[in-house]
């Protein structure tokens, strides 16, 4: 029955989908997008977790002690660096809108255009 | 039994996390939540040491400490000029 | 449709939505006891194989290096993306700068902050074979350092740094070394991104031959992608700053 930490990655998932959907600003809609993201590192260590592990490096460990499941962690790491750049190019395009439609409000943005 | 297999100190983490993320999603004011934001980004290194991950920890307290508040802050600033302009 | 209309809407979707995650997850294996046959065998073979004694640094870059490539053009497409667009927007060039710090101390702890910051970035990128660390840690370190420049003096420092004519060729080099290596490898013969070098020496700064190469090349590509991303947003909003030719 141990699985909180998967329901913990769920909830902060929904929650960061009601904060986007409940959203006023183009810029918290943004950070909004990037809470979500991050409960997939969540759960991606929580799957990759075994009992009792040690984190996969072995300088001064003897190789074969318990250590946790690698793979994931090398998903789950080059997706954090990748994220700074996807939350930029998304906050500029925000600053466009705002720019073209004048408002800060993504609710008052009607008809697509330009 | 749901904690059964949980050290403590990844139940506490996991606890600051979930507490984290409505405090993210809830507050308006962006420039109030990017601190917040900051505060749950080392709330989750936390977490991925705990987990015994530290490439992905290590990860993120260097994305979360110049990256996202950099990137964010200027938009804010250039948001708030466009709108007093 | 309206907003209230649109959050009625959304309350039992979003809720459904929920169930169905929860109902998911609760199907998973209990939280540490997964057999993971794949990491169970990264873990001890990294070590004997390629004497690399970080196994996640080991799948980045050797194991799994072709997946990298495809990472760092992500980071290299959204720069790009970022740079036509903001490049749109007018930019008048002030004259006056006045946004440097007044504050002595602040200066001198901030180029200090800089060396310090630079050095921890480079030690994380030569060692990521050995300790944790690696290319993406240790080039969003290095550009983190550098953007200091920016916050502990002033602009005119900032724009003898972080110059086009200085980043953008060696994001390009970091990213085509990347595809050259491999290409190299290819042209000789064996796999895509083969280890070239021999497996090196576990547990210094030589574990890894060509793979710690690759690292470098990524390291390159990453800090300097991050520092034109910094540049274009602090150009955003810097020169409004100083009003139109004032």
């Amino acid at each position: 029955m141990s699985v909180l930490p998967y329901v913990v990655a769920v909830w902060v998932c929904v929650i960061g989908l009601i904060g986007i959907v409940t959203s006023r600003n183009f810029i918290h809609l943004a950070i909004c997008l990037t809470l979500t993201q991050s409960s997939t590192y969540v759960l991606l260590l929580a799957v990759g977790y075994v009992h009792g592990g040690g984190p996969p490096i072995f300088k001064g460990v003897k190789l074969g002690t318990t250590a946790v499941d690698p793979v994931l962690q090398s998903l789950a790491l080059t997706d954090i660096v990748v994220s700074v750049t996807v939350l930029a190019l998304i906050l500029a395009l925000a600053l466009d809108v705002q720019k073209q439609a004048g408002t800060d409000d993504p609710d008052e943005v009607h008809e697509l255009s330009g | 039994m749901i904690v059964a297999t949980l050290v403590p100190l990844q139940l506490t983490a996991l606890v600051l996390v979930a507490l984290g993320a409505p405090a993210i999603a809830f507050t308006r004011d962006p420039l109030r939540q990017i601190v917040v934001a900051g505060l749950y980004s080392w709330a989750l290194a936390i977490l991925f040491v705990v987990f015994a991950a530290p490439d992905v920890a290590l990860s993120m307290i260097v994305v979360g400490a110049v990256g996202y508040p950099l990137v964010v802050l200027v938009a804010v600033a250039r948001t708030r000029k466009g709108r007093d302009e | 449709m309206t907003r209230r209309a649109r959050l009625w809407l959304f309350a039992p979707a979003v809720a459904g939505f929920g169930a169905l995650l929860v109902w998911a997850v609760a199907g998973l294996p209990d939280f540490g006891s997964t057999e993971h046959r794949y990491g169970y065998l990264i873990n001890h073979v990294a070590l004997p194989e390629r004497h690399m004694t970080n196994a996640v640094t080991a799948l980045v870059f050797d194991y799994r290096g072709f997946d990298t490539l495809g990472e760092e053009f992500i980071l290299f497409a959204a720069v790009t993306g970022i740079v036509l667009l903001l490049r749109q927007h007018e930019r008048e060039r002030g004259r006056g700068q006045s946004d440097s710090t007044h504050s002595d101390v602040i200066r001198v702890l901030g180029i200090l902050a800089v060396g310090v910051g630079v050095l921890i970035g480079l030690w994380l990128v030569a060692f990521g074979f050995v300790t944790p660390g690696g290319g993406f840690q240790g080039g969003v370190a290095v550009a983190s350092g550098v953007v200091l420049v920016y916050l502990a003096a002033d602009y005119r420092a900032w724009s003898r740094v972080g110059r086009l004519g200085v980043l953008e060729p060696l994001e390009g080099i970091g990213a085509g070394g990347y595809v050259v290596l491999g290409l190299a490898a290819l042209v000789s013969g064996a796999a895509f991104l083969t280890n070239m070098l021999g497996p090196g020496v576990a547990g210094t700064v030589w574990s890894g031959g060509s793979a710690a190469l690759v690292n470098w090349f990524a390291a390159l590509e990453v800090a300097a992608a991050n520092l034109l991303l910094f540049r274009e947003f602090l150009e955003e909003y810097i020169v409004p700053l100083h009003g139109r030719g004032s």
